[in-house]
């Protein structure tokens, strides 16, 4: 929650979804000026209602129990968001390209597996641990292979991973539950930065976020990105090599997946086959919640980190008001459609604006015919 | 622009249209071939498994996945997804048996009120994707947790076992007809109305037109939304049947009652050879698909191999399913193309 403006300052940035973003009647009110005005009012209105539901949570949040707004509260439900929040920074790219990735809640489960049957076998955690982030990156290879080669759609390639991994996960370990890790591992994930109440995955997950606005937004790679997902053949032609890019993001995908596997592991101190059961659904929803259009072509990074922050305070507040994981599912389910349906009206009651003080412009279009608008 | 150029050369085109229509009308011949060598391999590696009682067992399950299925079918066709189908089994199997607990109600209306119940879930996605125009994916993602969260609020906490059920709910799981089980006609019953619905309705042609070309179909004056909506209504309504035949079925029930059965649900739909990129398939094959998935499911109890291997068995028949459908697209293209050459 202290964590907000550090997540939003690199919002100014003008994403290729900003520019787009134009309003047909700010042509004729305010010349160019309105028109600039205009698009980053767009793009801070979408962040500015996650702020704003944010801070709501937060007051809630404080009402419910004295203890919410403590230090130790914060670091604990932040701990708890944190390996689906490193895979909601992967999957971004993924939806902004126009596909998607269902297996990575697999791949925790299998990376887990994996590294509790390196460990039980004897290996150590150091030699185990990068073994486990190479199965990732192969996974999401293949994933981004057949996808892009066989021309596939990621929605049922990745169910069937999804199926996949997780079968291959059980085939590891059985039904035996890995748990004798040494502490040194496990403090990693349930670790706090020693004097404070930051936990060591935060300033993992904020590293990782500013690497991801830095490439989603300031780079070309970002801007192919955006390219792919508007129109594939329109970046195709102008020398966009889509299959590669996209291969690379699932395997970056399958990589922060297995690392978020690794953190799990060491933040339960358990490695199970169970391990990241329905974490698709939470990636999914702080991604969409986030802005990022399902459709693909249109999404911030800075929206992301909002409504990680956004899901995390949410938890936490539902778990001081006494309602179990088993119920929250519900939140979050009506969240992810309501983050669809709001923007929506939101749009369609600025069309209806717009389309009023248009219906007022009207007699003096007439009396000026040379004039047009939008 | 490749389009128009097939458009004026009419007799290849045919010529690649009857090989196309070929390729499809196979793909369920095909599958059913490969369950029926598949099902000899199985009886000759265990004969138990064509004794009665696993019969029964197997195609129980396979009418239950099956009858969702078909539900499913129609809602890829119009080119969305209904990943929701597991919760709205759990949750209309579950309440239906809450109802019916210390309750004299007839069975026919315990049916009837989780047929309904299934509609009304399946009728509240359809609200969520036509009027309020979120993607299926998201609102069935959605409701994937929502409905599933409900039942765990109609649980709250409580299980129910087959002797809190009146024994007329639960006797049919071993009901049969001339030998057939009660299940599997069912589930033909099902299919054959789906399936000449879809042929030879205007509704059912609707969905094909909105899956493989919405805005041609707009042209025509197909109504995108009304037939979306309904495919979602009816995938709901054969989801809450699919719930009744699972409480029936299983009579031991949970709050995670039918967890991760959208998975098989989807799956059988894929291996049954509808395109997930919309506007093909049929429901026989959807059928097909599902008794294939029932098939290697028994085979790992009969055969007594770990059952560990179940869900990489179905993540690499999805895999094998579209990745054949892709080839046999590539391959009619191609044959396509030279056709035109010519």
């Amino acid at each position: 929650m202290t964590h907000d403006p550090q997540a939003a300052s690199p919002q100014p940035d003008p994403s290729p979804a900003s520019t787009q973003v134009s309003i047909p009647a700010g042509g004729n009110s305010g010349g160019t000026m309105g028109r600039v005005l205009g698009s980053l009012s767009g793009l801070a209105r979408l962040e500015t209602f996650l702020v704003i539901i944010l801070a709501l949570l937060v007051l809630w949040g404080a009402s419910l129990s004295p203890f919410f707004l403590t230090g130790a509260n914060f670091g604990f439900s932040t701990q708890a968001v944190m390996e689906i929040s490193i895979m909601a920074l992967a999957m971004t790219p993924i939806i902004i390209t126009g596909e998607i990735d269902l297996s990575v809640e697999s791949m925790v489960g299998l990376s887990s597996c994996v590294l509790g049957w390196l460990w039980a076998s004897g290996v150590p955690l150091e030699l185990g641990i990068p073994i486990v982030l190479m199965v990732g990156v192969a996974g999401g290879l293949f994933n981004g292979l057949i996808v892009t080669r066989w021309g596939l759609p990621s929605l049922v390639v990745t169910l069937a991973t999804y199926a996949l991994f997780r079968g291959l996960g059980h085939v590891v370990l059985g039904s035996t539950v890995i748990s004798n890790f040494p502490a040194g591992f496990t403090q990693f994930g349930f670790g706090y930065v020693s004097g404070t109440s930051v936990p060591w995955t935060l300033l993992v997950f904020l590293l990782l976020a500013v690497v991801a606005v830095a490439i989603v937004h300031w780079t070309w790679i970002g801007r192919q990105v955006f390219a792919a997902g508007k129109n594939k053949n329109a970046a195709r032609y102008s020398g966009v090599r889509v299959g590669a890019l996209k291969t690379g993001l699932f395997a970056i995908s399958g990589l922060v997946a297995a690392f978020a596997g690794i953190i799990l592991t060491s933040r339960t101190s358990t490695a199970s086959p169970d391990n990241g059961l329905n974490m698709t659904l939470a990636v999914v929803t702080i991604v969409v919640l986030g802005g990022v259009d399902i459709n693909g072509g249109k999404g911030t990074v800075p929206g992301v980190i909002l409504a990680v922050f956004i899901l995390g305070t949410l938890k936490s507040a539902l778990t001081q008001a006494g309602v179990s994981t088993d119920y929250q599912n519900v939140a979050i389910g009506l969240l992810l459609i309501a983050s669809v349906i709001a923007p929506q009206l939101g749009r369609q009651s600025r069309l209806l604006v717009d389309r009023a003080r248009l219906g007022r412009q009207r007699p003096t279009r007439a009396q000026a015919p040379g004039k047009t608008v939008g | 622009m490749a389009l128009s150029v097939r458009a004026n050369a009419p007799s290849p085109g045919r010529a690649a249209g009857a090989l196309l229509g070929r390729l499809a009308r196979s793909r369920e011949a095909t599958l059913a071939l490969v369950v029926i060598v598949l099902a000899a391999l199985v009886w000759l590696a265990a004969p138990s498994f064509l004794s009665p009682t696993n019969l029964i067992s197997v195609t129980s399950f396979t009418a239950i996945i099956a009858i969702a299925a078909v539900g499913e079918a129609l809602v890829i066709i119009t080119k969305n997804i209904d990943l929701s189908v597991e919760s709205t089994m759990g949750l209309v199997a579950f309440v239906v048996a809450v109802v019916l607990q210390g309750r004299n109600i007839p069975v026919p209306a315990a049916w009837a009120f989780g047929i309904g119940l299934g509609l009304a879930l399946g009728m509240a996605n359809g609200v969520i994707i036509t009027i309020f125009r979120v993607p299926s994916i998201v609102a069935t993602l959605g409701t994937l947790s929502i409905y599933r969260g409900l039942t765990y609020w109609v649980a709250n906490g409580k299980e129910i076992t087959t002797s809190d059920l009146p024994a007329n709910y639960t006797d049919p799981s071993s009901q049969t007809f001339f030998g057939v089980p009660l299940f599997v006609i069912l589930a033909v019953a099902v299919v054959i109305v789906a399936g000449i619905a879809l042929r030879y309705t205007v509704a059912g042609r609707a969905l094909y037109a909105v899956g493989s070309n919405a805005d041609a179909a707009a042209t025509i004056g197909v109504r995108a939304r009304s037939t979306v909506f309904m495919a979602f209504a009816v995938s709901g309504m054969l989801a809450g049947m699919a719930g009744v035949l699972w409480g029936i079925q299983f009579g031991q029930l949970y709050a995670s009652s039918a967890n991760g059965q959208s998975l098989a649900v989807i799956a059988a739909v894929v291996v049954g050879g509808v395109s997930i990129s919309g506007g093909s398939g049929t429901v026989v094959g959807a059928a097909i698909g599902a008794l294939f998935l029932g098939l290697i499911n028994n085979a790992l109890v009969v055969l007594n191999l770990p059952q560990e291997w179940l869900q990489v068995i179905y993540g690499a028949v999805i895999l094998l399913a579209v990745a054949t459908d892709a080839l046999v697209q590539v391959r009619a293209q191609r044959a396509k193309a030279r056709s035109r050459l010519r």
